[in-house]
């Protein structure tokens, strides 16, 4: 089954300026089963993938499909029953927390939903502050902090002197969404694993959001895999899509490919699905 | 926080819980300031005393008195002459022969000069057992000492040995209760002489104790757990919840008395009584807290907390904790509440504290019941205590009734 997956995937062609693409994360054989005996689902069947360094990777399905499964394997929050992930060609290793700890340095979300992304109780400082206390920088001195995390707020067009002292509940959904954006960029993770995170968002700050990405790709070499169910997003913003179905990749390949000519039924009636409007979605006069 | 605590105060129930526990709260705060006695002297010589205001009788009658001429509701005759003893009267006439007709039970005056027309105190009249013959006489010298109007002699012996008469009371004579030594019980005393109300208030106190560290402690115990449990999952999860449930299926109130007898009498003080009941408790708090972790711990904020590297004492105290904090405080005052409820079953049966350390309300109960208050109408030595422990249960569950509808949104108005 993992075999045909493959067999669609087709060859990244056009892209010259580029140095051969070096995958950063792989998956053989990737598998989640939940539960035991006769009530088993499996969520994530199978999955073989390379996701290249610096690249946009979509994963599209439905609800249900198994992409956030395979979002939290990739992150490591959840087990795998199956299979092996590759993080920079070798085996990843989080046996244990300190290696954990190492891991999540090169590999962050962002959450679906910005309103529960937030501990409620700690003010918005204390996100930020936490990713410098990641990266090492607890005892740099006062000013450089607050002007680390100055640049890291208006890279998503937020104030920082504003939010100091709010807390999240204070900020809209679209600004707690960026403020996440703020938290990666101050990370600045290898990979960015954004699970639908727009899908909570209007339709304005959807572009606004999906731009910074496309920001934070250009500007620090992010791999980002971006997992929605809306193909038309993922066409307006990746390399590579991968289209999932019952926990299996129907289709791959690079935007182009999949979405102007794709092989598989699902991705066809995928593309049915989008509404009209989104045909007329232009690429130049949504950003911004 | 603060918006959170306001809208507490603004809930009805929760603020009227909270004014009947401040109320008994500060009552066993600020009473002690003013009756400094203690709580478990025996002051009265005899049991349950009535309530009211007992007066020196010594001091009553040596004490300047003042003549005061109020005309009495009730002559001493009148109150001699009950209705009981004026059909007894009626009885005995009859059966001297006096006509039915001639009797008017209504006439004190005139049943008195019948009586005293027929009966002698010197014949032994016949169809009379021993008994009721010696009540008639009691009777006849009440009715002669209720037809005196001379009052009470006071007399003193002189140097020969002889009395002599030093002082006469009459019916007018009144004191100015200022100057007499005196004592009210408000709620009487009880059955080893102890004014009720004092005893109360150091009961209360103690039961609060009781009940606080048994709530202290067993929150603390099914917090902890129920943590754990809930946030590590797998195998931690599934021992302590065996363990849970081991205590769940065991009835605690019959672990509650094996612990209490096995411990022994001397031992059984506040302290030990409340951790007793904490230590008995925790299993449905474990249980609960379980539950709202585990529907937790999968929440983006905790999942980004992770992935920022945080320990898990650190996420379980600062990412999961705070989200149930006011679940817990609700716990806890419902395990506040049945640890009272635990420490008065427990007194009971006569498992409480030791007896003559303290009391609390579960004691006092236990002695007004073995001293069969409840049988000889002495109110006060049990009612009370009953309506305390009803009001201080009462008022933790409102107070827990309006933070449920404040923190849980489906409850709100």
């Amino acid at each position: 089954m993992e075999a045909t997956a493959n067999q669609n995937q087709k060859q990244t062609s056009t892209d010259t300026n580029k140095p051969a693409p070096k995958p950063c994360l792989s998956g053989r054989g990737l598998t989640k089963v939940f539960g035991v005996g006769k009530v088993q689902t499996v969520a994530v069947d199978h999955v073989d993938f390379d996701f290249n360094e610096g690249e946009i990777i979509s994963i599209v399905g439905e609800s249900g499909s198994g992409k956030t499964t395979l979002s939290k394997m990739l992150l490591g929050l959840i087990s795998t029953t199956e299979g092996t992930i590759e993080y920079q060609g070798k085996p990843r290793d989080i046996s244990t927390n300190a290696k954990k700890k190492e891991y999540w340095k090169n590999i962050q979300p962002i959450f679906q939903d910005p309103f529960s992304s937030y501990n409620i109780f700690y003010k918005i400082d204390a996100v930020l502050d936490d990713c410098l206390n990641m990266r090492g920088f607890k005892n740099l001195p006062e000013e450089q902090k607050i002007q680390m995390k100055t640049e890291a707020c208006s890279f998503v067009n937020l104030k920082y002197a504003e939010l100091t002292n709010k807390y999240p509940f204070e900020l809209s959904g679209g600004q707690m969404q960026r403020l996440m954006i703020a938290r990666i960029f101050l990370l600045k993770p290898k990979i960015l694993m954004a699970d639908e995170p727009t899908s909570m968002i209007d339709a304005c700050s959807r572009a606004t959001i999906l731009d910074m990405l496309l920001k934070l790709r250009d500007e620090i070499n992010m791999t980002i895999i971006f997992i929605t169910h809306d193909i038309g997003l993922a066409y307006y913003i990746s390399d590579k899509v991968y289209i999932m179905e019952h926990g299996k990749f129907v289709e791959s390949g690079t935007a182009e490919d999949v979405i102007i000519n794709p092989q598989a039924d699902y991705t066809k009636r995928l593309i049915s699905d989008v509404p009209k409007i989104y045909e007329k979605w232009d690429l130049d006069t949504v950003v911004n | 926080m603060k918006n959170t605590i306001k809208q507490v105060f603004h809930s009805g129930k929760f603020l009227f819980g909270f004014v009947i526990f401040m109320f008994i709260l500060l009552t066993v705060l600020i009473y002690p300031l003013f009756v400094t006695a203690d709580p478990l002297q025996m002051i009265g010589q005899g049991n349950f005393f009535k309530p009211g205001t007992y007066v020196s009788v010594e001091e009553s009658t040596l004490e300047k008195s003042y003549t005061l001429q109020i005309p009495k509701q009730f002559s001493k005759l009148e109150m001699v002459l009950d209705v009981e003893t004026r059909a007894k009267i009626q009885d005995f006439l009859l059966k001297q022969g006096v006509a039915e007709a001639d009797i008017d039970v209504t006439d004190a005056e005139g049943l008195v000069a019948l009586w005293k027309a027929n009966y002698d105190p010197n014949t032994k009249y016949k169809g009379y057992t021993t008994a009721k013959r010696k009540a008639l006489k009691r009777l006849d010298s009440q009715i002669t000492a209720a037809m005196k109007d001379s009052g009470v002699i006071v007399a003193e012996k002189d140097e020969e040995g002889n009395l002599q008469q030093s002082k006469v009371i009459k019916d007018t004579d009144y004191v100015n209760i200022k100057d007499v030594s005196k004592k009210t019980f408000l709620l009487g005393t009880d059955n080893f002489g102890r004014d009720v109300l004092t005893e109360l208030v150091a009961a209360t106190k103690s039961s609060l104790k009781i009940g606080l560290l048994a709530g202290l402690i067993a929150t603390a115990i099914g917090l902890l757990l129920g943590l754990l449990a809930g946030y590590m999952g797998g195998l931690a999860d599934n021992i302590i919840i065996f363990i849970t449930n081991l205590f769940t299926v065991i009835p605690s109130f019959v672990i509650l008395i094996l612990i209490s007898y096995s411990v022994g009498d001397k031992a059984r003080g506040i302290a030990m009584v409340g951790i007793i009941i904490g230590l008995t408790s925790w299993p449905w708090t474990t249980r609960s807290v379980r539950s709202q972790v585990i529907s937790l711990r999968n929440r983006d904020h905790v999942n980004l907390s992770k992935l920022s590297g945080h320990s898990m004492f650190r996420i379980i105290f600062t990412d999961i904790l705070p989200y149930i904090a006011s679940y817990v405080v609700m716990a806890m005052i419902l395990q506040i509440s049945s640890g009272i409820l635990a420490e008065a079953q427990l007194s009971m049966i006569g498992l409480g504290p030791a007896t003559t350390k303290t009391a609390t309300l579960g004691l006092m109960m236990q002695w007004a019941m073995q001293y069969s208050a409840h049988l000889n109408g002495s109110w006060w030595a049990y009612f009370p205590v009953v309506i305390l422990i009803a009001l201080i249960s009462f008022s933790l569950n409102l107070m827990n009734t309006g933070m449920d509808q404040v923190f849980n949104p489906q409850l709100r108005d």
